[in-house]
């Protein structure tokens, strides 16, 4: 498991204590190109949409196979917005941008 | 060419199958599913299909040491392992004891926004854990066309299922494909495409308001099977199919006999009653003691300390045994003894092959010697003619090769056909006993007679059947005169004739005493006679002795020589 976290800096009216935090999870196949291809496609994404306040947690299930029993995992590769609720789930490589951000609801974060 | 390879040796002989352990399904597929390949078991919602799986590898992983895996793609494992406590399984112990495992995989479509390239790894990983943690030989995929409808690109799902197939052929596991029904196809997506070795076809149909659960196996890549439909149950002990087409005419005869409980009906049966293992049709309308004399036959089963199964459509347990109290046939002690058990059930409640496979599996859990169906013509309100003929002989194929005797009631419909009406059924009987009603006089009579009895000599004789508080009783009709009476006619011809029989005994009586009158007459007058005789002799002795007096006195009187000839009767001669 990779736990890639970029600091998330205040920029959401600045007398709040903490600022809302979106996670995210990647359910890839590690060394696949596939899976290469989504995590670059997700980091794009949010960095254009919700740029420093998210996190992204990378799960190889070949190394964590119980967790497609655990998290309902079928389809590879799947990214999760685990939080905020409610979680959304899409699967395949994000290459469709506007689907994408509609399914994760990257847009209603702001 | 010379490479070629021998015909024989490129079809599959001796198919290894995996014997599921469900009854009758192993017969029909001849021992089970093709071990290592995929089947294809489809039908409609309600049909069975889960069960066949979980039965699958319940009793592989009991019975045949193979534990499996149980994929549910629409069911809970909560809802599972309710559902396969209900057939008596433990789930929970087969799960500890590493024999059983079930993973429920949740394809929910309003979750997921695809967006792009994706496979189902994730699939074939839990696949793969959940096999390799147990070291499963059999696995269950229940349904997995909820795939198509959770994923939208059906090109892929399509690609990834071939490709789980063939993974699991590769994975050494013998796996059942649980399908919907499609309109055009056995499947809703053609899975039949993708699993092509073996295909179970299920089916619930209804007709005339009466289903009938249908098994098929439509196809079997290198192996014989059973082709026909084939009626199953689900039944507290699980799943039962019936492949009761398959028993042949080559079941053994007994020569044993049994007794018909009345013991005047065993008499006219060539004396000694029933043969063991045969089927025997009562027929007669309504109220002409057809139940009854099937109660006694049930009475004396009990009474011989032999298991009894009577199956009612048309009244319940009580009712019967109160009925049959009323005549003396008293059934609730072998009731409590376990020996008589009653089934009943309306012959509506189900379609004719089910009750078939009712009967079935009644008989083959209570183990009875003797059975009744009372009446077995209410059958025909869930079937033609030609459909229980056909369920009744597959039942006494059945039954004889079991060596239990059948006897069946059926009510005619009356009038003067009461014997052409039962041509449908009475061929499969073996001993065809008549009760009908004799109405005469303004009143009907029971009469009974044996119109057929196969293997044994029997009696031609119409009898009288008295239905009293004491039981049966047959009793002879009158013959006499040339007419045949029942009844009271009967009672009355009789009285009849005894009454005629003492006038003339007092007629004899009367002339009797005449004669002997006449008798005294002429003895009086032969004494009277008689007497007038001695009178007279007496009077003709008086007579000479006066008439030899005076002529003696007449003599002396003229001094007459002495030796004067005195003539007799006293006239003189001079």
């Amino acid at each position: 498991m990779s736990t890639k976290e970029k600091p998330a800096p205040c920029g959401y009216g600045g007398s709040h204590a903490r600022p809302p935090r979106l996670e995210l999870r990647v359910y890839v196949l590690d060394r696949s190109p596939r899976s290469a291809v989504t995590v670059i496609n997700l980091e794009r994404l949010c960095e254009q949409y919700v740029s420093g306040r998210y996190r992204i947690q990378t799960i190889d299930l070949l190394r964590n196979p119980d967790r497609c029993r655990e998290d309902q995992i079928v389809a590879v590769p799947t990214v999760e917005r685990h939080w905020p609720l409610p979680r959304r789930r899409v699967i395949g490589t994000l290459a469709d941008s506007e689907r994408a951000v509609a399914g994760l609801e990257l847009g209603a974060v702001n | 060419m010379k490479n070629r390879k021998p015909r024989a040796a490129v079809l599959p002989r001796g198919l290894e199958k995996a014997p599921t352990g469900i009854r009758g399904l192993d017969e029909i597929t001849g021992g089970g599913l093709p071990r290592n390949r995929p089947t294809l078991v489809c039908g409609g919602p309600g049909c069975g299909k889960t069960l066949i799986g979980i039965e699958f590898l319940v009793h592989g992983a009991i019975d045949y040491d193979e534990p499996g895996v149980f994929l549910a793609f629409e069911e809970t494992e909560e809802e599972l392992a309710r559902n396969i406590a209900t057939l008596g399984f433990d789930l929970k112990r087969l799960a500890a004891q590493k024999k059983l495992m079930t993973d429920y995989i949740r394809v929910e479509r309003h979750e997921i926004e695809e967006t792009g390239e994706y496979d189902l790894e994730g699939l074939f990983i839990r696949i793969g854990a959940a096999i390799d943690a147990i070291h499963a030989k059999r696995v269950v995929l229940d349904t997995i066309e909820v795939l198509f409808g959770g994923l939208t690109n059906h090109g892929i799902v399509r690609a990834e299922l071939r490709r789980l197939f063939c993974w699991l052929k590769d994975k050494g596991v013998t796996a059942i494909i649980t399908g919907e029904r499609g309109h055009d196809m056995l499947s809703r997506y053609g899975l039949e495409e993708y699993v092509a070795d073996c295909v179970i076809l299920l089916d619930n149909r209804v007709i005339d308001q009466i289903s009938t659960r249908r098994l098929r196996v439509v196809k079997y890549r290198g192996s014989a099977h059973g082709s026909n439909e084939y009626p199953f149950l689900i039944t507290s002990q699980g799943l039962s199919v019936l492949p009761v087409t398959s028993i042949g005419l080559d079941y053994e005869a007994s020569t044993k006999r049994v007794s018909s409980g009345v013991p005047r009906l065993d008499t006219l049966l060539g004396g000694q009653g029933y043969y063991r293992g045969s089927s025997v049709l009562i027929s007669g309308c309504a109220g002409t003691g057809k139940s009854t004399l099937a109660a006694v036959f049930a009475a004396a089963a009990c009474e011989r300390r032999e298991r009894f199964l009577y199956l009612t459509f048309e009244e319940s347990q009580n009712q019967i045994l109160r009925n049959m109290r009323s005549v003396g046939v008293h059934l609730e002690r072998f009731v409590k003894e376990g020996l008589l058990h009653f089934h009943a059930a309306r012959p509506t409640c189900q379609g004719l092959e089910s009750h078939l496979a009712v009967i079935h599996e009644l008989v083959t859990s209570f183990k009875p010697s003797a059975m009744v169906m009372d009446p077995v013509t209410n059958l025909t309100t869930v079937g033609s003619v030609a459909d229980v003929k056909s369920m009744l002989a597959r039942l006494i194929d059945f039954l004889k090769m079991k060596q239990i005797t059948l006897l069946s009631t059926s009510l005619t419909a009356g009038g003067d056909n009461e014997e052409q009406s039962e041509v449908g059924i009475s061929s499969l009987m073996d001993t065809w006993i008549l009760v009908r009603n004799l109405e005469t006089n303004g009143e009907r009579n029971r009469g009974l007679y044996i119109l057929k009895s196969r293997g044994m000599p029997h009696s031609n004789q119409v009898r009288e059947f008295v239905l009293s508080a004491k039981g049966i009783r047959l009793v002879d009709v009158y013959t006499g005169q040339g007419t045949v009476l029942t009844g009271s006619a009967r009672l009355a011809q009789l009285a009849r004739e005894r009454a005629e029989e003492t006038l003339q005994e007092q007629e004899l009586e009367v002339q009797r005493a005449a004669a002997a009158a006449q008798i005294t007459a002429l003895q009086v007058q032969m004494r009277a006679a008689e007497q007038e005789l001695k009178r007279l002799t007496m009077a003709a002795a008086l007579h000479e002795h006066s008439v030899s007096q005076s002529r003696a006195e007449i003599s002396r009187n003229r001094m007459a020589d002495k030796d004067a000839a005195v003539l007799p009767g006293g006239a003189h001669v001079h």
